[in-house]
């Protein structure tokens, strides 16, 4: 597809009738498009008629490049995957590495998995909150938001000393166990969180404006996010109550009592609550994972660094924040994967924009798209 | 030959005023902004970074001038000033003491409410000499906001026309009274609504919705055509406060002398921080809703305001 694109289409309506359509090119670098995301819009007035996405700009062939090296060597790539939840990535893809090779996994290590994924979730859905409020003209809210994700990597940092791409989750355990003082840090962190989402709930989602913004924008219908795939707050936000984690339990979360929200209207507003109620439940399971936990080993001792697991397949998955993340694994008995699959959610949500989209204004569009909430490390890979 | 000598100076005193007006209101913004997103603002140059405007407004007048090759050049370099030129005029008839407009004309309500809408052209025409879709959406949405909040705006000061029986802005502040305050709050909240939808600000600020269309209408101006624009802003926000300040509460009426000027000048810097407070409090709206709020809203608002004066002007 050409780069240049003509700004007007001379385009024949479902009436016969020929009409002149604006087209605007959106991005790859355009304030609301959350990456590198480019969209062609076609507008009838302020009417989007047409909106189509244009991916691939972020392509950096992390899947082949994971074939040219070992299974630890692997871990760092998937950072760079949802580089928004890099630790959801790395989880997956070491539950493959796991269930390809049969490592076990200390419980401690699980308990640590927990905990950095559902802080992580806390991150991932404050960006996605502050992009809408952004998206929308609110940005004190993005504000307030980036403020408690800062708290977040403040903690990853204090944890494994990066801030973005973690490297954490390793096969067999996790890389490092927490420090000194670090517990009562989080808990400190989550009590502190309740009360700002409280302030960002009546900041935004009280408000006259952000109800006019958003609701009824955007409208899912449940069979619908059922039928594209859709996952995560997209598919909840729809009122489809479907979260790995309670519908396939992994890891140690069947011992924790968390509640799954979702929507009813499938509406842009629904998404972006959602994602605010969730974080209050990840705030719970953190919570009870610091109190149920044990000491022990963090890693299984005596993996080799070199994994060669049997010929073989896997696959595996887990609830990232954007949806159902999975990651397909061949080995054909040597130290390197033969072949990494990754199921994106992201990009899965992002198929839906062209349907939600549609008849909507300008405007809207930029709200719907931050409502799906795409990474575009994720989408492109 | 006075009258012309008295205009260029006065012309100047208000671009003057202007600059310096924007000068402390983008460092205001910045302050109060930072206060509401718990940051701290500019804080490096000059006593708690009150030079920081000065310095980017010398980077702003040493930077290229430039301008795009597909741009209707002419028209692309007179639109920053016809946008300024008219804002920078209405000031001219605001009174800043009592007796003392520089312009003192019988039809000012009518020359404040109708030169600054001369503005929407040069918009507009920024918009269009850009060639590009961003700006001319912005320059489209803007024409259709401003022209829309010309009228609630002009009906909420058209209640002063009625009680003071004058549209010389010096006969209604002589003329002003205490309780005109509760009688004409219907109007003050449409004034202040409609100034900021007036000036594109948030959260009326779909011409240059940062989110959607990068910068709107001025989103090729770059230099010192842009920090036209933002003079132009703050001008307007700038009148918005000194005029409302001086019709709707009456300083120089309640406070004889330098007092009630140091009273008025608090009065404006309390109301354009309001209109900042919305900007940086609220979500932006759509156009479609912003043009509900003009016409189901804020007129007849307006409208039931003027009948409520309408009724209480024959008692008194």
């Amino acid at each position: 597809m050409p780069l240049d694109v003509e700004s007007r289409e001379a385009v024949e309506t479902a009436e016969g009738e020929v009409v002149d359509e604006l087209v605007v090119n959106v991005g790859p670098s355009h304030p609301s498009t959350h990456g590198v995301c480019r969209v062609i819009i076609h507008l009838d007035g302020e009417i989007v008629t047409r909106a189509e996405p244009v991916i691939g700009y972020l392509h950096r062939g992390i899947e082949k490049m994971a074939e040219n090296r070992t299974y630890l060597q692997v871990v760092p790539l998937t950072d760079r995957l949802d580089y928004v939840g890099s630790m959801y990535s790395n989880w997956a893809y070491c539950r493959s590495v796991e269930r390809l090779a049969d490592i076990p996994v200390p419980e401690r290590a699980e308990y640590l998995r927990v905990i950095v994924c559902e802080l992580q979730r806390i991150a991932s859905h404050m960006m996605a909150i502050g992009s809408n409020g952004a998206d929308t003209g609110a940005l004190t809210l993005f504000v307030y938001a980036f403020d408690q994700r800062e708290h977040v990597v403040e903690l990853f940092e204090e944890l494994c000393g990066q801030r973005l791409t973690y490297n954490y989750v390793r096969p067999g355990g996790v890389s490092h166990d927490m420090p000194e003082g670090w517990a009562d840090d989080v808990r400190a962190f989550t009590a502190a969180h309740r009360s700002a989402l409280a302030e960002m709930d009546k900041l935004f989602f009280g408000n006259v404006i952000t109800r006019g913004r958003l609701k009824g924008i955007g409208v899912l219908s449940a069979d619908d996010a059922v039928a594209w795939g859709a996952s995560g707050p997209v598919a909840r936000g729809s009122g489809v109550n479907w979260d790995l984690r309670k519908h396939d339990p992994y890891s140690v979360y069947p011992r924790f009592d968390f509640d799954i929200p979702t929507g009813t209207d499938g509406d842009c507003y629904d998404r972006a609550r959602v994602r605010l109620y969730e974080c209050y439940e990840s705030c719970r399971i953190i919570e009870q994972a610091l109190a149920q936990m044990q000491p022990g080993p963090h890693r299984t001792e005596g993996l080799p660094r070199l994994i060669a697991p049997p010929p073989g397949d896997a696959y595996d998955h887990i609830e990232s924040a954007r949806g159902a993340l999975g990651v397909y694994l061949v080995s054909d008995g040597s130290t390197r994967p033969y072949r990494m699959k990754v199921r994106s959610p992201a990009f899965c949500n992002l198929a839906l924009l062209p349907t939600l989209a549609e008849g909507h204004m300008l405007s809207d569009l930029v709200a719907i798209l931050g409502s799906l909430d795409p990474v575009f490390g994720e989408v492109d890979r | 030959m006075s009258g012309l000598v008295w205009g260029v100076v006065w012309g100047l005193a208000a671009g003057v005023l202007i600059a310096i007006a924007a000068l402390i209101g983008v460092w205001w913004e910045r302050k109060f902004s930072g206060a509401i997103q718990m940051r701290i603002g500019p804080q490096e140059l000059g006593p708690a970074g009150l030079l920081q405007t000065l310095a980017d407004t010398v980077k702003l007048v040493l930077k290229e001038d430039i301008i795009p090759g597909r741009a209707d050049v002419t028209v692309f370099r007179i639109a920053p000033l016809i946008v300024f030129a008219p804002i920078a005029m209405s000031l001219v008839v605001v009174p800043y003491a009592a007796g003392f407009a520089p312009l003192d004309t019988s039809v000012g309500i009518l020359f404040f409410m109708a030169v600054p809408a001369v503005s929407v052209i040069g918009v507009m025409l920024a918009g269009w000499s850009s060639r590009n879709t961003y700006a001319s959406i912005g320059g489209v949405r803007a024409a259709a906001q401003m022209i829309s909040y010309e009228l609630p705006r002009t009906l909420s000061v058209l209640p002063f026309v009625l009680l003071a029986g004058s549209m010389r802005p010096l006969d209604i502040v002589a003329a002003w009274q205490w309780w005109w305050v509760p009688l004409l709050a219907i109007g003050f909240v449409v004034y202040l609504i409609s100034s900021v939808a007036e000036l594109n600000r948030g959260p009326f600020d779909l011409p240059e919705a940062e989110s959607e269309l990068v910068a709107g209408y001025f989103a090729d101006y770059s230099g010192i055509r842009w920090a036209i624009f933002m003079m132009a802003e703050y001008g307007g926000l700038l009148a918005a406060a000194v005029f409302g300040a001086a019709l709707f509460f009456g300083p120089f009426s309640l406070l004889p002398g330098a007092a009630g000027v140091v009273l008025f000048v608090i009065l404006s810097a309390v109301l354009a921080t309001v209109m900042m407070w919305a900007k940086w409090t609220f979500p932006r709206m759509r156009p479609d809703q912003l043009m509900g709020v003009a016409w189901k809203v804020l007129t007849p608002m307006a409208l039931v305001q003027l009948v409520l004066v309408g009724a209480v002007v024959p008692w008194l």
